[in-house]
């Protein structure tokens, strides 16, 4: 398994255009399977517009602990990418005034970003509803100086959602790196004794599955039920939702794809399992995305794309709701990684 | 064609239909019914679908399955649990032939 990013390898598809270009092409350019924008076409959803924005999802930073190998952010220790404190006091200025009622802060791991306790504690000040920290678990684990972080956590209210691949140690140690099971499994038994994910508890604690390969996840409901199960009989870990993530075929993972000549059989079963009720209610019709450099993307895979919103307002510098909600949300054909099955977003499924 | 079995071939299944629509679409409906959860859960379904593709050497089947149990969160010692239970069904339908070999030979002998 790689441990430097595709970006310090030099991968050609660490360049976006490059993944773009491949979406475009083959497959979809002879006409073997329709474009998204065709298939949206045939629901009159074409343009795809946005609806209220709800949730504003935060990158604070490329940085992380791990180098997964779906990773479609193509985090790592390597990348540099950090929001600086001033872009982040531009979001406050944000997050004080907007009509959402969440606030998403992901990475890379947050919390890697030094300015990351500060920005917390600032904007849960702004009493947002619902503040949610997309957390890997194996950071609260990786340095002493972020152990007190289940407790940090609490204290501002803090809903933690992390990823967990399976309930076995190989194929979760297969896709996120060695030793991340028994590390992410310690950090889930410390958020229970906080609090964290017991029957009736305030304190919010999601996990995230993803597949582990070249495949869709299945029934959301029933995973939960599975992982729940598992969980509790082998390591006493309670949790409540567990959100059925899809891989997007960007970055690392169309890296995977491509190697494991999996590409095309993935692309059909996305486009195969393409649920025209899933469209209305993908996660860009109520989200904005925000780079960690302060720019604006329908969703954080538009933004590792270099997609930028289709908008008069790039920046959150300039952020302004009416405006942003009379765009036209710019997709390609990874958007059917959202709309396959039950649909797909960073709050589980959609339809 | 370069091969009696394209992987490629089975995302083509469903144009069977093409040539003869009625039976096509009577064939998935069933198909799409059978394996909806019931009496047996759709999870175990596809473990038996599992066991009997590969009883039955289709390889599209199978790779239709082991994609199936990944989707479901079947483990691996699952799905292989699973083929030996149609190794053993079908190696005990030879052996058990061999009842008829030995009726047939002390019958034949004096």
């Amino acid at each position: 398994m790689a441990t430097i990013s595709l970006q310090k390898r030099k991968n050609e598809l660490a360049n976006a255009e490059r993944q773009l270009e491949i979406l475009s092409n083959g497959i979809f350019k002879n006409g073997e399977l329709p474009t998204f924008k065709e298939k949206i076409s045939e629901i009159n959803q074409f343009p795809l517009k946005p609806k209220k924005i709800e949730i504003l999802q935060i990158n604070v930073g490329y940085m992380c602990n791990q180098v997964c190998e779906h990773c479609h952010v193509d985090a790592g220790p390597d990348r540099k990418e950090i929001m600086t404190k001033e872009t982040m006091q531009q979001c406050l200025d944000v997050v004080k005034n907007t009509g959402a009622h969440t606030l998403d802060l992901t990475g890379g791991a947050p919390e890697m970003n030094p300015n990351f306790r500060w920005f917390v504690e600032e904007a849960a000040k702004a009493g947002v509803k619902d503040f949610i920290v997309r957390s890997n678990l194996t950071i609260i684990r990786a340095n002493k100086k972020y152990y007190d972080l289940p407790d940090f956590f609490k204290k501002h209210n803090i809903h933690v959602v992390s990823s967990m691949p399976h309930w076995t140690r190989g194929k979760t140690d297969k896709q996120r790196g060695d030793g991340v099971f028994d590390k992410s499994i310690k950090a889930l038994q410390e958020l229970n004794e906080r609090g964290y994910g017991m029957p009736g508890s305030n304190l919010k604690l999601d996990l995230v599955y993803n597949p582990s390969g070249a495949f869709l996840p299945g029934d959301q409901m029933s995973m939960e039920r599975d992982f729940k199960k598992a969980l509790l009989e082998d390591f006493n870990i309670q949790f409540h939702n567990l959100f059925a993530i899809t891989n997007l075929p960007i970055s690392r993972f169309l890296d995977y794809l491509i190697a494991s000549e999996n590409y095309e059989d993935y692309m059909y079963s996305l486009v195969e399992a393409y649920n025209p009720t899933a469209v209305s209610n993908v996660m860009c019709t109520n989200t904005i995305s925000v780079s960690w450099d302060g720019y604006l993307y329908d969703c954080d895979f538009n933004q590792m794309l270099g997609l930028g919103v289709a908008s008069k307002v790039k920046h959150i510098s300039e952020y302004n709701e009416d405006i942003l909600n009379n765009r036209n949300i710019v997709i390609s054909q990874h958007c059917y990684g959202c709309t396959a099955g039950a649909g797909s977003s960073c709050q589980g499924t959609v339809a | 064609m370069s091969n009696y079995y394209d992987p490629a071939d089975l995302r083509k299944f469903g144009k069977i239909s093409d040539w003869n629509k009625e039976l096509g679409d009577k064939f998935f409906d069933y198909y799409g019914s059978v394996f909806k959860d019931g009496a047996l859960s759709a999870r175990e379904k596809s473990l038996i679908a599992l066991a009997v593709s590969h009883v039955v050497k289709c390889p599209y089947c199978i790779d239709a399955y082991t994609k199936d149990g990944l989707q479901r969160g079947i483990t691996k010692e699952e799905m292989m649990e699973a083929v030996h239970a149609g190794a053993a069904i079908e190696s005990g339908a030879t052996l058990v032939h061999g009842v008829q070999m030995m009726n047939k030979y002390d019958k034949l002998s004096m």
